[in-house]
């Protein structure tokens, strides 16, 4: 009679356990089955398995952390120097975003790799928010994708405004030739009037917020400038070179999508680099955490079986004796 | 602070009427220009209404004029200095710097640009970029770009390579030019006669900038 409360006891001891830690309760109600079918001693098998593959899964998301760290240390120091680039374009041009035009190309530079946040998710909600700004009867969107996870996600629904994709950006250190090379590319087989590049710029490893830079075909511009506004004065501007101020636009267009792209393409990898580190991070902490508790649970079921084994093995000697 | 610039602007060049500028300056008193930066947030304003409309929960992007210092306005007297951005892709090689003049090498021939130089957009080919200062001249072989000058004695030089002189080899130039010469008689195609043409201009230009 005092044995059964006792074993009760322990199985009531087990139980609450389990409940504290649903993962485990299934492991744990099935070891406590088989000590009612007589075993000698819980199984802590279970939870030393799971214990191990955790341990091995904080293990890699730690040395992911690492070499995305010492990544993005290179790549940071490419993008500050970049950062000088578009500076003239923009203060000659503006900004354009606001400037209405029928055929909108959106390019959406996104990563190839996944495990790093949810930047490639924003970049890719930016773009589809961006196409219902410029929406509108006789307005055209179109999609550029650079990187598979945007592709990925924009395929889903909007398989039919999708120009181009490329993949396998960042196999090669970038460097501006590879870009220059891409941007011709786009512009040789995309009609476009406004293209916007949507990418996510590198603050800091903590912030990487959205941005859409935007090129205007060199049409645009010509009619923007006659029109008045922000591109106003750039009649003003004596043309030195080249016979037509066409021919020099085109220039200036081509060249401004280069290094507007160049410059995306480095803050983008290096906010993915970013994003990579922060996941990571918090992947081990958890792992941590969840390595933690796994732990308490064996101890607990060990020191279980243990108690039990003791109880009966004193039972058993007092009831000889007794 | 910056509508202050703009009013004060305004009376400036209703004042001084005909500046240094070679174009037409009613139009220039009633516009503001590209580089003051009081336009930008009328302009952002309307981009955001519309993207509040179509998508309310996302935040609505940044856009480069946000990271950008803003531009001076055009002041109503001629500076004394010009202040120089020499940028490639991989570096900013002269940022925010105050010189006394700029000889750079646009399509049309050497063009040298002093504070309170006519506003103007040129398109540079292969040849020496020398920045004033005083006394000392730095000299740089530019591959090509783009050179904008604006009328507050701003000037943007954007290339898309550059080395400093001391760096060529003038036997691998030269060696380099007769290559590029054999190449260009021996073309046959349309593509590679355009690339020997290109490859003998600079290599030329090199030359003349080591040995001129």
């Amino acid at each position: 009679m005092a044995m059964a409360a006792l074993r009760r006891e322990g199985r009531r001891f087990l139980l609450s356990s389990a409940s504290s830690t649903p993962i485990t309760a299934r492991s744990a109600i099935s070891s406590e089955e088989s000590c009612l079918f007589g075993a000698r001693s819980i199984s802590t098998q279970i939870v030393r398995n799971r214990m191990k593959s955790v341990r091995n899964i904080q293990k890699i998301t730690k040395a992911m952390k690492m070499v995305a760290a010492s990544k993005l240390r290179g790549v940071q120091t490419k993008t500050e120097n970049s950062r000088g680039l578009w500076q003239p374009f923009v203060a000659l041009l503006g900004d354009g975003l606001s400037v209405d035009v029928k055929k909108n190309v959106v390019i959406t530079v996104s990563s190839d790799k996944g495990l790093c946040g949810g930047i490639n998710s924003t970049s890719v909600k930016v773009s589809k928010a961006l196409t219902r700004v410029y929406s509108g009867p006789e307005k055209e969107n179109k999609y550029v994708i650079l990187g598979e996870k945007g592709k990925a996600q924009l395929v889903r629904d909007s398989k039919n405004s999708i120009e181009l994709s490329i993949s396998e950006l960042q196999k090669n250190p970038l460097n501006y030739t590879q870009v220059a090379v891409l941007a011709d590319d786009i512009l040789k087989n995309v009609e476009f009037d406004a293209l916007r590049i949507v990418f996510n710029k590198f603050h800091s490893v903590v912030s990487f917020p959205p941005t859409v830079s935007t090129v205007l075909s060199p049409e645009v511009v010509e009619k923007e400038s006659e029109a008045g506004g922000r591109l106003g004065d750039l009649d003003l501007y004596e043309i030195e070179g080249g016979e037509t101020k066409s021919e020099v636009l085109q220039n200036l267009t081509e060249f401004q999508f280069s290094c507007v792209l160049f410059n995306a393409v480095l803050e983008n990898g290096c906010s993915e680099l970013g994003a990579r580190m922060s996941a990571m991070d918090s992947s081990s902490k958890n792992a941590g955490e969840m390595l933690d508790r796994l732990t308490l649970t064996y101890n607990r079921t060990r020191q279980a079986s243990i108690t039990t084994e003791l109880i009966e093995i004193i039972s058993g000697a007092s009831a000889l004796e007794g | 602070m910056y509508r202050q610039g703009s009013r004060l602007l305004m009376r400036a060049t209703a004042a001084a009427g005909a500046r240094l500028r070679v174009t037409a300056g009613s139009r220039a008193a009633s516009q503001a220009f590209s580089t003051e930066v009081t336009e930008a947030p009328v302009v952002d304003s309307s981009f955001i209404e519309a993207w509040k409309k179509a998508a309310p929960n996302i935040d609505p992007p940044k856009t480069p004029l946000a990271f950008m210092k803003p531009r001076p306005p055009n002041p109503s007297s001629i500076p004394s200095k010009l202040t120089l951005n020499f940028v490639l892709p991989y570096q900013s090689e002269i940022s925010n710097k105050e010189v006394d003049m700029a000889i750079i090498p646009a399509t049309t021939g050497q063009m040298g640009v002093l504070p309170g130089h006519v506003a103007t957009i040129a398109e540079l080919k292969p040849g020496v970029l020398s920045v004033h200062e005083g006394n000392e001249v730095t000299k740089y072989f530019v591959s090509s770009g783009f050179a904008f000058i604006h009328a507050n004695s701003y000037a943007d030089i954007v290339a898309v390579e550059a080395v400093s002189l001391d760096r060529i080899d003038l036997s691998l130039v030269q060696k380099g030019l007769a290559d590029f010469t054999q190449k260009l008689n021996s073309a046959v195609t349309d593509l590679e006669k355009a690339e020997a043409q290109v490859g003998v201009e600079v290599h030329s230009a090199l030359n003349a900038a080591l040995t001129g």
